[in-house]
C-alpha cells in the first residue's frame, strides 16, 4: 500500500509550540484512519541536518510543506492528505 | 489629515448613542478614546499583519541564508537587518536560524544584525506604534532598529568571536537538500491568514488592556505628571527605562499603549522609542534560548552592545526633539 511507505515528520525543538504540531499531527493521521507512525524530531543535529530554519515544520515524505506556524487540524489533515500520495 | 476618521466617527457613535454617555463628558471622552484606538489597532494588526506574512511566504528563512551565504560582510549585514524585519522572531526557530547561518558559512557578524533586526523590528510593535504614535515614530523606530542591527553585526564581526560560539554549533554538515512546498497565489494568501488568526488570537487580549488602562491614564492623569521624573533633561531617564523594558518581552502589544499614554504625560519621546526598543530588542526568553548555542561572553558583548546601541538613540532622540 503506497501509505505505508508514506513519512510524517516533524521537526521542532522541543518548546510548547511544538509539541502542539505534534498532537495535531497524531491526531489528524487517526482522524484520516491511516496507519503511519508521526515522527516527532528534536535532536538539533537532524534539524540541522534536513536544513530546517523555520520551526515547528511538517514534512512529509522528504518535502517541507508547512513552517513557522501551526496550523489547525483542519489544514493539517488537508496537507497530509495532499501530500502523502507523492 | 487624520487617515482613521470614519473609526473616529463610529468610536463617537457608540460612545454617544449606543452607551449613551453624555457629550462633553470626561467619561465620554475616555470611552470615545478607548473604542477609537482599539478599533484602528485591529484593524491595523490584521492589515499589517497579513501583509508582512504574505511577503514571508517569498522569503522564508531558508531561502534568506542561501542569498546571505553569498554576500560579503557589510552587503551581508545591511541585507540580513533587512530581512530581520519580516521574520517574526519566535524562541522555537532562534536556535536552528542561529545555527543554520553558521552552517551555512554566513559571517558571525552578518547573523548578528539579523538576530537583532528580527525580534526588535516586529510587526507587533510596528502596528502599535503607527496606531499610537503616528508614522513619523513608527518610521524612526524601524530606522533606529536597522542602523542598531546592522552597527552591532559589524562590531560583532570586527571582534572575531567566533571561538565563543558553542562548540557542537560549529562545524555542522551542510544542509541537505530540503525541498520546499513552492506555494501557489492562494496557497500564500492562506498561509498569511492562517498566520495573522495565529498572532490576533495571541494579542487581542493584551492590545485591550493596555488600551484600557493607556485611556485611563489618557483622561484621569494631569499632563506633565510625569515630566518632572522622567522628562528629557533628567539623564537617568534613558538607562532606566531599558532596564525595565527588558523582562517585558511578552508583552510589547499590552505595553506599548501604556506607554503612548505616559508619553502624553511627560516622559521624552527618545526615553519612550529606548523603552520600546529595549522591550523588544533585548529580551531575557531570547537570552536564556541562545545561551545553549553560544557562551555566555558572547551573549554578555552583544547585549552590551546593542544596550548601548539604544542608549544611545534614547539620548540623540531626546536632543533631537526637544
Amino acid at each position: 500500500m503506497a501509505d505505508q511507505q508514506a513519512k510524517i515528520q516533524i521537526y521542532g525543538t522541543g518548546c510548547p509550540t511544538c509539541q502542539k504540531l505534534h498532537e495535531s499531527a497524531d491526531r489528524a493521521v487517526a482522524q484520516l484512519g491511516l496507519d503511519i507512525e508521526v515522527e516527532y524530531i528534536t535532536d538539533l543535529k537532524k534539524i540541522m541536518a534536513a536544513g530546517l530554519m523555520s520551526l515547528p515544520a511538517i514534512v512529509i515524505n522528504g518535502k517541507m510543506v508547512s513552517g513557522g506556524l501551526v496550523p489547525d487540524l483542519k489544514k493539517i489533515k488537508a496537507l497530509i492528505d495532499q501530500n502523502i500520495k507523492s | 489629515m487624520n487617515l482613521f476618521w470614519p473609526i473616529e466617527i463610529l468610536a463617537k457613535f457608540i460612545t454617544a448613542t449606543i452607551l449613551r454617555i453624555p457629550a462633553d463628558t470626561f467619561l465620554n471622552e475616555v470611552v470615545t478614546y478607548f473604542i477609537y484606538d482599539v478599533i484602528k489597532i485591529y484593524l491595523l494588526l490584521i492589515i499589517i499583519i497579513f501583509t508582512v506574512s504574505w511577503l514571508r511566504t517569498f522569503l522564508p528563512p531558508e531561502k534568506i541564508r542561501t542569498i546571505l551565504s553569498t554576500k560579503n560582510q557589510y552587503v551581508g549585514n545591511v541585507l540580513a537587518a533587512l530581512f530581520g524585519i519580516i521574520t517574526p522572531f519566535c524562541t522555537c526557530s532562534a536556535i536552528p536560524l542561529f545555527l543554520g547561518f553558521l552552517q551555512a558559512q554566513i559571517p558571525l557578524g552578518v547573523t548578528f544584525s539579523f538576530l537583532v533586526a528580527s525580534p526588535m523590528i516586529n510587526e507587533v510593535a510596528l502596528v502599535m506604534l503607527l496606531g499610537l504614535f503616528g508614522w513619523s515614530v513608527a518610521l524612526v523606530y524601524i530606522l533606529s532598529g536597522l542602523v542598531i542591527a546592522i552597527i552591532s553585526g559589524i562590531i560583532i564581526g570586527r571582534l572575531k568571536l567566533e571561538s565563543l560560539v558553542a562548540d557542537f554549533a560549529k562545524n555542522n554538515p551542510l544542509p541537505g537538500n530540503l525541498i520546499m512546498n513552492s506555494m501557489s497565489r492562494s496557497e500564500r494568501l492562506i498561509y498569511a491568514k492562517d498566520y495573522t488568526k495565529n498572532i490576533f488570537k495571541k494579542i487581542w487580549f493584551y492590545v485591550l488592556l493596555g488600551v484600557a488602562v493607556g485611556a485611563f491614564i489618557h483622561g484621569y492623569v494631569p499632563a506633565d505628571f510625569l515630566a518632572k521624573y522622567a522628562g528629557a533633561d533628567k539623564w537617568y531617564a534613558v538607562p532606566l527605562a531599558v532596564l525595565i523594558g527588558i523582562p517585558l518581552y511578552a508583552n510589547a502589544a499590552g505595553v506599548i499603549p501604556l506607554v503612548s499614554a505616559l508619553t502624553e504625560k511627560g516622559i521624552a519621546l527618545g526615553t519612550t522609542l529606548a523603552f520600546m526598543m529595549a522591550v523588544t530588542g533585548l529580551s531575557l526568553p531570547e537570552f536564556l534560548i541562545l545561551k545553549k548555542v553560544m557562551k555566555t561572553k558572547l551573549l554578555i558583548i552583544f547585549f552590551s552592545i546593542v544596550g548601548a546601541g539604544i542608549i544611545f538613540t534614547g539620548y540623540l532622540f531626546n536632543l533631537i526633539l526637544k
